[in-house]
């Protein structure tokens, strides 16, 4: 079997005496959809920030394209290609929508201070550049007419396609989705579902997912791993999981 | 009615209380003791007249805020309903710029030379407010010690001429050099710290300066400070009576025109004038440059930023090391203007004034903070009948301001960007 993607090995994150996560793996592989669910308080939030590098983990590896990274700063581990959304949406909320995509592609575009101090043309060409990618992603999510408006004053639905765009400028390989439908209404929610395939099947990107809407979960994912208590509970394709007593009594609990 | 009526007494009866002995009292030295005094019953009147005002101001302080808050905002000249696009917005701005540059230019030959001292003075603000703007105003860095880069400043140039006897031109730059270090070097502590924590470190870090100053007496004086600081040349021409220099020529001779000390003021004038139009230039384009939106995403969202690969410690550094390199330049100039520095010209109390004109301004936007330039620093000299009321308009003026502008003059509006091909 080729090599995944995504490696995550037995990870786990201690605070203190809480042991938060403990001994979690798992695989993502190119084009692939993989949701990780589990009741409130299991830990995937907590795994997510070791992926992201947020934390670092106290015990287990974690490799991403062949490369070990548990150990780099967050803002490096993103350049490689991982990029996340928040549970919170985390917009630059006084700043323009189109201003937001400006910033995520940082460090695509020309950041030497004189090219910019005396606008050369590469400075501009790689400026201009850089806007057409964000209009091409303002169109992409509905959000084109919105440009010139600040982020915080979008409704809640579009500042959450808004942080999905502002991922997706930077050109990921892995794309992490913390519950990206919560708070949406039932309308909403199928233009998500649509657009996270969509991004699948037309950019080539994987993701991971942390969601509670099931329906959402079960219609999307190749695979899903469940969590409780900071352990690995179970995995396997959407039927698998549908059908695994452990995950029914740890959401139902004792029947 | 009830319900304010109380606050307002008592408001009134504190404004008495605290009146009362600091001003209808008054100590007169009877021998060797001292004895307590009344006032004369016009000044009681004056104190029950104010308990009064203050009274009936809290009574309808409402209806006063309502008023305050219905006067209209000082709208910028350009921008009208009529210029929808960006494009034609912009133009009417350079048009703007291009007429205040313009008086500004011709404005000191006709005022006098007083004035166009205290003008000279407001423009070394200007450049101040513009370069604490970065770190406060875009990057979200609450610094209370940015005097302490201005002293950076003043000092490179006293001490390379004292030292090294080098010229204001071969200075200016290297005082922003120097300043900019020193931005480079504070920073790297307060990465971590944020608000409140990243205040008192900046504020320590001020003080610290200023008692290096005064205390490395062998190097920098210490509180006689430096003292025949040259002015700038124009071009290797001087502006005294003489020529200071073996084979200089002074201006006045160079033209074979009668001498006169207002040229030099003009000139200083004029340099400021350039070093400020300078400043505006670059932050105007750093705002707009991948760093300038960087700055202002680490002050919205600093998680996210890291989250999307924006490495903060770069982008920290560079708000405090440009924003410094400014203060630099305003510092090297303000000590040729001078020509006398000493610690006492770099105390807390600047590094408030230059954060209020920031506040005051309206955080982030470039002509609110020309325009509070402008009042802290004429508003006191207008004021200066007043005395040793002064500072008290000076705080009235303030808090009525802030009634009124909570967010500013001017608050900082966003550029609206062309989409060609939307």
């Amino acid at each position: 079997m080729a090599e995944s993607m995504l490696k995550v090995r037995d990870l786990s994150m201690r605070f203190g005496g809480l042991l938060a996560v403990n001994g979690v793996s798992l695989d993502v592989e190119e084009r692939e959809i993989i949701s990780v669910i589990g009741p409130n308080g299991a830990g995937k939030t907590t795994v997510f920030n070791c992926i992201s590098g947020f934390y670092t983990p106290t015990g287990g590896n974690i490799n991403y394209k062949g490369q070990e990274i548990h150990a780099l700063a967050d803002y490096k581990i993103s350049r490689l290609g991982m990029v996340r959304t928040f549970q919170h949406v985390r917009l630059f909320s006084q700043m323009t929508v189109i201003e937001n995509l400006l910033v995520a592609q940082h460090r695509h575009v020309n950041t030497n201070l004189l090219s910019g101090l005396f606008k050369t043309p590469s400075y501009r060409k790689k400026e201009q550049k850089s806007i057409d990618r964000a209009v091409y992603w303002l169109k992409k999510v509905n959000l084109l007419e919105f440009a010139n408006r600040d982020a915080g004053n979008l409704a809640y639905g579009q500042q959450r396609r808004l942080e999905i765009a502002r991922c997706m400028v930077t050109e990921p390989g892995l794309l992490m989705l913390d519950e990206p439908a919560a708070g949406l209404n039932p309308k909403e929610t199928k233009e998500l579902d649509e657009l996270i395939v969509s991004l699948k099947e037309d950019y080539n990107v994987s993701i991971l997912l942390i969601e509670h809407d099931m329906n959402l979960v079960m219609g999307i994912s190749d695979r899903i791993y469940v969590i409780n208590q900071g352990q690995p509970l179970a995995s396997g394709t959407p039927d698998e999981i549908r059908a695994n007593p452990d995950v029914i009594k740890a959401y139902l609990g004792e029947v | 009615m009830k319900d304010k009526f109380f606050p307002a007494l008592i408001a009134g009866i504190v404004t008495f209380v605290l009146a009362f002995p600091l001003l209808g009292l008054s100590i007169v030295a009877d021998g060797l003791t001292l004895g307590l005094e009344g006032a004369d019953t016009k000044t009681l009147g004056y104190i029950a007249l104010a308990s009064l005002a203050v009274f009936f101001f809290q009574l309808w302080k409402s209806n006063i805020v309502a008023v305050a808050k219905s006067i209209p905002l000082p709208k910028k000249a350009y921008s009208s309903p009529a210029a929808r696009s960006q494009s034609q917005r912009d133009k009417r701005e350079k048009l703007f710029t291009l007429i205040v540059v313009a008086l500004a230019l011709v404005w000191p030959f006709f005022a006098s030379r007083g004035n166009v001292d205290l003008a000279t003075l407001v423009l070394i603000y200007v450049m101040l407010g513009l370069g604490l703007n970065i770190v406060v105003g875009l990057a979200g860095l609450l610094d209370l010690g940015y005097v302490a880069f201005y002293a950076v400043g003043a000092y490179s140039y006293a001490l390379l001429y004292q030292y090294f006897g080098l010229s204001f031109w071969v200075c200016l730059p290297l005082a922003g050099l120097f300043a900019a270090i020193f931005g480079f070097i504070l920073g790297f502590p307060v990465l971590r710290l944020r608000g409140d924590y990243l205040a008192i470190v900046t504020l320590g870090f001020g003080e610290i300066i200023r008692i290096l100053l005064n205390n490395w007496t062998h190097l920098t004086g210490g509180p006689n400070g430096i003292g025949s600081i040259p002015k700038p040349s124009l071009f290797g021409l001087e502006f005294g009576r003489r020529a200071k220099e073996e084979g200089n020529v002074p201006f006045h001779e160079f033209f074979s025109i009668d001498y006169n000390s207002g040229y030099k003021v003009i000139f200083l004038y004029l340099l400021a004038l350039l070093l400020v139009l300078f400043t505006i230039f670059v932050i105007r384009r750093l705002m707009r440059m991948p760093v300038g939106r960087a700055w202002e995403a680490l002050r919205e969202d600093e998680i996210a930023c890291r989250s999307l690969g924006l490495n903060r410690t770069i982008i920290k550094l560079s708000a405090f090391t440009i924003g410094a390199s400014f203060a630099g330049f305003a510092g090297a100039f303000f000590s040729a203007r001078q020509g006398f520095i000493s610690p006492e010209s770099f105390t807390f109390i600047e590094s408030a004034i230059i954060l209020a004109i920031v506040v005051l301004g309206g955080m982030g936007s470039q002509l609110g903070i020309i325009l509070a330039a402008v009042a802290m620093t004429v508003l006191p000299e207008l004021a200066r009948e007043f005395q040793e009321y002064r500072m008290l308009m000076f705080g009235l003026m303030m808090v009525l301001m802030m009634i009124w502008r909570p967010q500013g003059l001017l608050p900082m509006k966003r550029r609206h960007m062309e989409l060609t091909n939307g």
